[in-house]
């Protein structure tokens, strides 16, 4: 250890991301590597990643239902939250890339076959850059329950898809976005591949009426988790 | 306060109508310094299948060396403004991608080590709960290599060299002729990519 070593950021607690070995959701058992990953300590590499200051990644898409001529089928949603380290510091900055199939559960994706409706106004992206106080928002449509080939009869919770980078290559996630009381987390496997009760809990985002907006929209809170940056001095 | 991490969840099959960016796959879009160079590869999974539902995010140094980042304070390196440092590339039908950058410079590991010239790589798919993370070398540079302290770390040989692209035939794209370097990526079996835990 040097003086100017980047600082790092901490590991994650055993139980804290799925296993990628998780036969309960099939695609895994092809996919997933057999030997164990090499442990190494983070760099300069694994502690910058890219910036969004420029906008690079074009522009903010942060209202789904406005994308077409006209307004898409389904239960209006706004969605809510801030990107946060797990000290609870907000990330500012950041890109949040969001996607998720229609309010008849089908995405918009050439091979998505599910026999439910497309919906002409109804792409299911939007992408926005948190603000200074970490927090980012949509207006969406409520994703409709899918089928997936996985078990007999299973379907998928209700669930929105989301991508954040944080600040360096080690804090980038990609995860799902689930909603409260849906009976089918207890059985969706993906959601269940976390191992942590507390850990799954917080992929659940929660009603919020404050958020809702009255005769137009209901609300729904939640917020992201990055790895916070292990308390090393930084030496002089 | 120490608040629960998100975690991780697949990417799952349908997200190519919204990350897919065809232009994030050409770093040099800007007009980058340095020396443009080509890495092609396939994705495969352990039946030797391709996954074109994978894809793959890169993040280098730029020609100098340098992260266009705040926490890279090589002040002796000097940023490029048309160097981001970022792409994405989705593979096609066969799991076949390729993606067009400049040579990255070596950085500084830790200690007083230095890594030799290399590509950090996320590896996102259907059936991948928690993205894998690989990284990509240059077989131009035997001796760095070999002095890497993050290559180093990978005990058995045959697994080190998965990191090691191979050099392949020069290309000509777009009026240029660039070094092509070919690196699978291999999720599970004979020959698995080794990949890292930060």
């Amino acid at each position: 250890m040097s003086a100017r070593d980047p600082i790092p950021y901490r590991r994650e607690k055993p139980g804290a991301q799925p296993p990628n070995d998780y036969p309960l959701y099939k695609s895994t058992i092809k996919r997933h590597p057999k030997r164990a990953p090499v442990r190494i300590a983070q760099t300069l590499t694994e502690v910058t990643g890219p910036t969004f200051t420029k906008p690079w990644y074009g522009k903010a898409l942060a209202d789904l239902t406005k994308m077409h001529k006209g307004e898409p089928l389904g239960e209006r949603i706004i969605l809510a939250g801030r990107v946060l380290d797990e000290d609870g510091r907000p990330v500012p900055g950041t890109l949040v890339e969001m996607w998720q199939a229609n309010a008849a559960g089908r995405y918009a994706h050439p091979r998505d076959q599910h026999d439910a409706p497309l919906d002409p106004n109804f792409t299911g992206f939007g992408q926005v850059v948190t603000d200074a106080k970490g927090e980012w928002r949509f207006v969406s449509i409520k994703p409709g329950h899918y089928p997936w080939r996985n078990t007999h009869n299973a379907w998928r919770a209700q669930h929105l898809h989301f991508s954040v980078f944080g600040p360096a290559f080690a804090t980038r996630i990609v995860t799902q976005m689930y909603f409260p009381g849906d009976p089918l987390l207890a059985a969706d496997p993906v959601f269940n591949s976390v191992p942590d009760a507390k850990g799954r809990d917080a992929l659940i985002s929660r009603y919020d009426a404050d958020l809702s907006e009255p005769e137009w929209a209901l609300g729904f809170r939640w917020d992201m988790v990055l790895r916070g940056r292990a308390a090393t001095p930084r030496e002089n | 306060m120490k608040l629960p991490l998100t975690g991780s969840q697949t990417v799952g099959p349908f997200y190519h109508f919204a990350l897919d960016r065809p232009d994030w796959a050409d770093l040099t879009r800007n007009g980058a310094k340095g020396e443009k160079i080509r890495i092609e590869g396939t994705i495969l999974d352990g039946d030797g299948a391709p996954c074109p539902d994978a894809f793959l995010e890169v993040w280098q140094a730029n020609a100098a060396g340098r992260y266009a980042h705040p926490d890279d304070r090589q002040e002796d390196k000097k940023l490029d403004s048309r160097f981001l440092g970022f792409g994405r590339v989705s593979p096609d039908a066969k799991g076949r991608y390729g993606f067009t950058t400049i040579r990255p410079g070596a950085v500084p590991g830790r200690g007083n080590a230095l890594q030799a010239p290399h590509i950090a790589v996320n590896v996102f798919a259907r059936g991948i709960l928690k993205h894998l993370v690989t990284r990509i070398y240059f077989p131009d540079f035997a001796e760095a290599n070999e002095a890497d302290p993050v290559l180093g770390a990978i005990d058995d040989a045959a697994h080190r060299a998965t990191l090691i692209a191979k050099r392949g035939k020069a290309k000509k794209i777009g009026g240029a002729t660039m070094p092509v370097y070919r690196f699978d990526v291999i999720l599970q079996g004979a020959g698995e990519t080794a990949f890292f835990d930060i």
